[in-house]
């Protein structure tokens, strides 16, 4: 998406170039056309553009992809809550409202 | 083979403003299973969709003229990309409603139409080997299903990229607001008990008098940081959130202090002010768990920034206001 970018390098996005194997599902995937298929190999071309979806990893039958695994959809109160939980060693719920 | 309406209904209006407004949003949900709109026969499409009712109805509406089968899957009431995110749509689940429906019983292809959204929840190549039907990946919209179809099962890149309309922002709104309406009330009832506070021992007149004024500047910030931010957000400067909801909960501090006329010390305004910015950068910051372009790390990363400052913003303005009735400006 080109009018609406976050924060630079934030993203935790990794591709191995070496294990892809050219299959284009991760730039079927992803909702941010964060890649693109370079003759046989898929190349990151918006690596900023990344939200750490995980789409692309899960459909990468080579295991080539690596994205962010903690889970959440990122809302201020959840993270509150996770890191309140790690703090006093408490198993936290996934999802607030969302 | 229940068949659906593509057109909906005020029911269906209603229960979408209900939903929207946050009113028991998490039992708006459809019963899982295989339904089918028009005449579908053994080559029609599956389209796969999730449980929670806005999901399925934003679905069926696109299907008018359309043969084909609808599976629905059981993802306790949540739409397609969190529930995606959250792993109950996912390829078991999938394969397992598949099973259920006897769906191989009933068409002749191994095709299931998954919306692309579906994607951070279902592995394609793993709901082949639960199931035997092939994943593929529609568009990101329910809007484009007909497109798609017609296209021969392609999807362009307008398509496959996830937009954040002014209209798609502000949907989002209420519910953001009713998540608050507790700590709201909370809050608010200690900023009274709190405002009553003086020289004089306790003063009742002063507990409602600027109790009111504080309540006041809180529900105005709650809509700077949950309706203005995400409204104006492409237009407001900076990319972290903590940083708009400062903005636009400063510039309605300002203007609560310029046009009502609020009765308290300078200490006071400046009190209220800090409380505004920092309530409404919280709530901006809230925000990015609606929205679908932050990244977690990104989030984590702006969180350690700006919840240091709304705190410190919080507690300063809370000292400005209890101070003010003792020190007299």
């Amino acid at each position: 998406m080109k009018d609406f970018r976050y924060i630079d390098g934030a993203a935790l996005l990794r591709l191995d170039e070496d294990a892809c194997i050219g299959c284009g599902n991760c730039t079927v995937v992803c909702p941010h056309r964060v890649f693109a298929l370079r003759g046989k190999k898929a190349g990151i071309v918006d690596h900023d553009g990344c939200m750490e979806c995980g789409a692309c990893a899960l459909n990468c039958p080579a295991g080539a992809i690596v994205v962010n695994p903690d889970e959440g959809c990122g809302c201020a109160a959840l993270i509150i809550n996770g890191w309140l939980s790690k703090a006093l060693k408490r198993k936290t719920k996934v999802c607030g409202g969302c | 083979m229940p068949r659906l309406r593509t057109r909906l209904g005020l029911k269906d209006l209603l229960g979408a403003v209900r939903a929207r407004l946050g009113i028991a949003r998490n039992q708006y949900k459809v019963n899982p299973g295989l339904y089918c709109t028009g005449t579908p026969g053994p080559r029609s499409p599956v389209l796969a969709t999730a449980n929670y009712k806005l999901s399925f109805d934003a679905l069926r509406k696109e299907l008018a003229d359309i043969d084909a089968w609808v599976l629905v899957v059981d993802t306790r009431g949540i739409n397609v990309w969190c529930a995606a995110g959250k792993g109950t749509f996912s390829a078991d689940e999938v394969a397992y409603q598949a099973g259920r429906a006897r769906l191989a019983e009933i068409v002749s292809h191994r095709e299931l139409i998954l919306p692309q959204f579906a994607a951070t929840g279902v592995a394609s190549q793993k709901l082949r080997e639960k199931c035997g039907f092939r994943g593929i990946f529609g568009p990101l919209r329910a809007a484009d299903i007909a497109k798609f179809l017609k296209d021969g099962k392609k999807a362009d890149e307008t398509m496959r990229t996830v937009t954040f309309t002014l209209g798609e922002r502000l949907v989002l709104v209420p519910v953001e607001i009713a998540l608050i309406w507790k700590p709201f009330v909370l809050v608010t009832l200690s900023l009274f008990v709190l405002s009553g506070i003086g020289p004089g021992f306790y003063s009742l007149d002063a507990a409602l008098g600027r109790g009111m004024t504080a309540a006041g500047a809180t529900v105005l910030a709650i809509l700077a940081g949950a309706l203005a931010a995400p409204a104006l957000l492409p237009w407001l400067p900076g990319r972290q959130f903590w940083l708009k909801g400062v903005q636009t909960g400063g510039a309605a501090g300002f203007a609560y202090l310029f046009f009502f006329p609020t009765g308290v010390s300078p200490a006071g305004n400046a009190g209220l002010w800090l409380w505004m910015a920092a309530a409404a950068s919280y709530m901006a910051m809230n925000f990015t768990g609606a929205t679908p372009y932050t990244s977690l790390s990104g989030v984590e990363q702006e969180m350690r920034k700006g919840l240091p400052v709304q705190i410190g913003g919080a507690l300063l303005a809370l000292v400005l206001w209890i101070a003010a009735p003792f020190i007299g400006w």
